[in-house]
């Protein structure tokens, strides 16, 4: 029996969060939250500013233990143990490094007592150095460093002791896009190679969707979805977890039929309506890729007409605003077809949507 | 419903770290109950008791009411004070604003004058004017029969002493200025009077608040001015003295010090309320002002800022000069008879190396207790009200003048029923004392720098194994050093100096140097008692000195990494 899952068996779950909420006086920062995490995964945790991601890190490292619920680590109940006795690493969301220590000192803050005699901190230091790169700047202080190094410090003195997981709370936006996006692959591709779990703190979508194996998207201190990326774009549990991650066009329409909404005269089929029933308020989302426009459109048997109301050039993608009868919609169209299907602004043109790629939820 | 099994509120047990911390903030909370808050209430208890420890309500209130001398001190206390006030703080902002908003010359000498009268007694500057417009004085004839002694030396003498205070304050308030707003006002066509008015004052009304209260508050709780230059003009801090030292009345003396604690505590909830509405003038992302030249406006103000150093420079030297002469003014002969203080006083220079150490072991406790308790307070991670509460204790000796705490120990250490008697008369009680009467300003440096310190540094060497004070030895000390150096020039200095805070408390073989300066004074040793004070306020220059030269020795080896 169990062979026949061997092959597919996923890893064993390294940490498990069960029921953990979170109170600071009346104020409730986690409400009941769970969820696993494999062993040698990359979880992100995505969500809105002050939605509870730096709470449950704490949490989960120690250093403000939850007010109830438990927390298990590689099957250890590591609720309320000291942050000394788990095995965890963590970069904070300010780095926290400490100025008056130069870049080896930060990095060698943790390795100290017994078990790290002064030739073995110098090895591991100079080991860790290399990981991240920073081996010319080991003498620098952290204010002559730019962001990036900073965190790369940060990251390797979290590493230092060689945690089971890792725990990175990501600083919102102090760094220039293309800085991030190539410290998100090195992030991934030094957690890979090291195997180390990790949970990753973000409030960059594109970062999450990009580099995680899986994603927690909270909101207001509760998980409204546990997914791969692909699962939370294509799936949405929630019409929040729709509007937050990925862009997609929304309008509000009433369920018509088992299979139709109907926004003012327009009338969308939705597969995803099924499970509403008719004459109940939806909202719907609809990814800006999955509208067809022009000769896309033609056939299509729901295609009805709307207005240019804008387009946006995006470099190799162009942004169309578009208006049907109240309903607002945005499409995304490689450039080269912008110019074949000749829009601009106030034209007409034919509009279709799949009725797979109709995201619904009941409004409300 | 299984699952509710577990869903009960967690207590986590303290770590050993956090036991530590507790216990350590509950140690500083005993402290701060029996060095403190007992001794107030004694005070409180005593103005309404008898001698039998009767409570009488408000009759000592009434008698003191009843007594026209003590009504007149209340009323001259306070108009001596704002008089001062009128004149320091105007002052006070035209040298702080040449300081720092204009391109005057000989900035940094400027600013060492200012410094000047901070490190000496308030007695230097009074023994100074009585040289000059004394009985003897040089320059009598100036008064045109009025005499010195009285409110005209009262308010000139505190004028002297009060103005680096404001200086300093006003200096701070104006010194942070934000370059944006000026070119915004200046964009926008504003004139100068205009930008002054809309910009300027608005930016440092908190400094003037502040300025004005200090100054008012120094002045009504100051002992050493009045008492050597007060002359037969009642104030509160002298009647408290009389009621005390001279008539052994402590109940009358508690109902007086009550009297005095009321302005000290109007000022303090003042200038907070002014500090609270101030919040943030000042952004983290301000752009500092560059004065730019305009002699129109530095020429004047240079002219003034060398007649008030002058003025400094010359009070302080009429003072030096007078402890060297034989017989003021009839022989100029120059001597050092005047500093052989055994003629005048039987501690002789004992009294000097009495306060030495007092000033010492004040600034080495006062120090470590200062940071620590701050530290612990911020950052030590204890929940619930002790923190702040002890925070709150912290502030309130801003609040009490030192004659009143003086007062309070008296009646606390020297009731038969404590237990800590034994220590009345000692060192270690004065020490204890200077430490709680100069203990807020310390601590709001201390809190000042700990709070630019990442909130998260403790976290760090929670996650990663360090016990916390280890992070405080490596990171919060060293990062911290030249505030903590600070406070102890501030401590050592302040309790050299100090005359009301020590002058009921002192034993036969601890007679303090300021103490000391009252006395040859009282005695009529005019000349030896500014020898005395000249003394001191040549150890707090030395200090200071040492002081500037470590700074920066310690800038060089512990805040390198401030550079980029
Ligand atoms: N010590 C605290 N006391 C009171 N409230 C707190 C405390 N720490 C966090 N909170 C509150 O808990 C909520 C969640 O905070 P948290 O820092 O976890 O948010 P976050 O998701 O990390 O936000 P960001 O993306 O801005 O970092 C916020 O509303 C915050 O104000
Ligand atoms: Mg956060």
């Amino acid at each position: 029996m169990l062979d026949l899952l061997a092959p597919a068996a996923p890893r064993p779950v390294h940490l498990a969060v069960q029921e953990v909420s979170k109170r600071f006086g009346r104020f409730l920062a986690l409400d009941r939250v769970s969820l696993e995490v494999r062993e040698g995964e990359l979880v992100a945790f995505l969500g809105p500013s002050g939605c509870g991601k730096t709470t449950l890190l704490r949490a989960i490292a120690g250093l403000d233990p939850p007010t109830e619920g438990r927390i298990i680590q590689a099957g250890r109940d590591i609720t309320l143990l000291p942050p000394g006795q788990r095995d965890v690493g963590i970069v904070f969301q300010s780095y926290a490094l400490f100025p008056n220590l130069d870049v080896r000192r930060n990095i060698a803050y943790g390795l100290r007592g017994p078990a790290w005699p002064r030739e073995k901190v110098k090895a591991r230091v100079a080991e860790l150095l290399a990981m991240v790169g920073l081996e010319e700047h080991a003498g620098k202080y952290p204010a002559q460093l730019s962001g990036g190094q900073q965190q790369r410090v940060a990251l390797a003195r979290a590493l230092a002791n060689r945690p089971a997981l890792l725990l990175l709370d990501e600083p919102r936006s102090a760094l220039d896009a293309i800085v991030r996006s190539r410290l998100r692959t090195e992030i991934r591709a030094l957690q890979k190679s090291l195997g180390v779990t990790t949970i990753l703190v973000t409030h960059d979508q594109e970062e999450a969707l990009s580099i995680s194996d899986r994603i927690v998207v909270m909101n207001a201190g509760r998980i409204e979805q546990i997914g791969t990326p692909e699962e939370v774009y294509r799936r949405p549990a929630s019409a929040f977890v729709a509007g937050f991650v990925g862009r997609a066009g929304s309008f509000t329409a009433e369920v018509e039929a088992p299979r139709r909404l109907r926004a003012g005269p327009v009338r969308i089929e939705a597969e995803a309506a099924a499970s509403l029933t008719p004459g109940q308020a939806a909202r719907a989302f609809i990814r800006p890729e999955d509208v067809r426009l022009g000769p896309d459109a033609a056939g299509h048997p729901g295609a009805f007409e709307a207005v240019v109301t804008g387009v946006e050039f995006l470099g190799a993608l162009c942004r169309v605003h578009l208006l049907a009868e109240g309903v607002r919609l945005e499409a995304e169209i490689p450039s080269a077809q912008l110019r074949h299907l000749g829009l601009d602004r106030t034209a007409r043109i034919l509009v279709a949507i799949p009725a797979d790629r109709v995201m619904t939820y009941p409004e409300g | 419903m299984a699952s509710l099994s577990w869903r009960r509120a967690l207590r986590p047990t303290p770590t050993l770290e956090q036991r530590l911390v507790g216990l350590s903030l509950a140690l500083a909370g005993l402290l701060m109950l029996a060095a403190l808050v007992l001794p107030l209430a004694s005070v409180l208890i005593r103005a309404f008791q008898d001698g039998e420890g009767r409570f009488v309500g408000l009759a000592h209130v009434a008698a003191y009411l009843a007594t026209p001398n003590l009504a007149a001190a209340a009323w001259n206390s306070f108009w001596t004070a704002a008089v001062t006030m009128l004149c320091v703080v105007p002052a006070a902002f035209a040298y702080a604003y040449a300081l720092t908003r204009c391109c005057v010359p000989l900035k940094p000498l400027f600013r060492a004058v200012m410094l000047l009268p901070v490190l000496a007694p308030s007695l230097l500057p009074a023994l100074a004017l009585i040289y000059l417009f004394g009985n003897q004085g040089m320059l009598r004839w100036l008064l045109m029969g009025e005499s010195v002694y009285g409110p005209i030396g009262i308010v000139l003498a505190q004028v002297f002493y009060c103005f680096p205070h404001a200086a300093l304050i006003l200096s701070v308030a104006l010194s942070g200025a934000d370059a944006r707003l000026y070119e915004a006002a200046a964009v926008l066509k504003a004139g100068r009077g205009r930008i002054f008015a809309t910009v300027t004052l608005p930016g440092a009304m908190g400094g003037i608040v502040s300025a004005s209260v200090v100054v008012f508050t120094l002045v009504v709780t100051d002992f050493g001015i009045p008492k050597v230059i007060g002359g037969q003009f009642p104030v509160l801090a002298t009647e408290i003295y009389k009621q005390v030292i001279g008539q052994q009345n402590f109940h009358m003396g508690a109902v007086v010090g009550l009297v005095l604690l009321l302005p000290a505590v109007a000022a303090f909830l003042i200038d907070l309320w002014a500090q609270r509405r101030q919040a943030s003038v000042v952004s983290g992302r301000a752009v500092p002002l560059q004065p730019q030249p305009r002699p129109a406006r530095d020429g004047p103000l240079f002219a003034f800022c060398l007649l008030v150093a002058g003025l400094l420079m010359g009070l302080v030297g009429v003072a030096v000069w007078g402890s060297f002469i034989r017989f003021w003014p009839w022989n100029l002969e120059l001597t050092l008879a005047n500093y052989d203080f055994a003629r005048f006083d039987s501690a002789g220079w004992g009294s000097l190396w009495t306060s030495v150490r007092m000033a010492f072991f004040t600034a080495l406790f006062g120090t470590v207790l200062v940071f620590l308790l701050a530290y612990l307070i911020e950052r030590g991670g204890v929940g619930g009200p002790l923190p702040r509460l002890l925070g709150l204790a912290a502030t309130l000796p801003l609040a009490v003048p030192g004659l009143v705490l003086g007062l309070a120990y008296i009646l606390f250490f020297n009731d038969p029923a404590n237990p800590l008697g034994f220590l009345y008369g000692s060192l270690a009680l004065m020490v204890l004392n200077c430490i709680i009467h100069f203990y807020t300003v310390c601590h709001l440096t201390a809190v000042t720098a700990i709070r630019q310190l990442d909130p998260e540094f403790e976290s760090v060497g929670a996650s990663l194994r360090v016990p916390i004070w280890i992070t405080f030895g490596r990171v919060t000390l060293p990062i911290c050093l030249p505030a903590t150096v600070d406070i102890f020039v501030y401590f050592f200095v302040n309790a050299m100096t100090t005359v009301s805070a020590v002058v009921f408390l002192y034993g036969p073989d601890t007679k303090p140097a300021s103490v000391a300066v009252i006395h040859m004074d009282e005695a009529g040793q005019v000349s030896a008692a500014a020898a005395m004070a000249v003394a001191i306020l040549a150890i707090n220059i030395l200090l200071k000195l040492l002081h500037l030269a470590a700074a920066g020795r310690i800038e060089q080896t512990t805040q390198a990494w401030r550079r980029r």
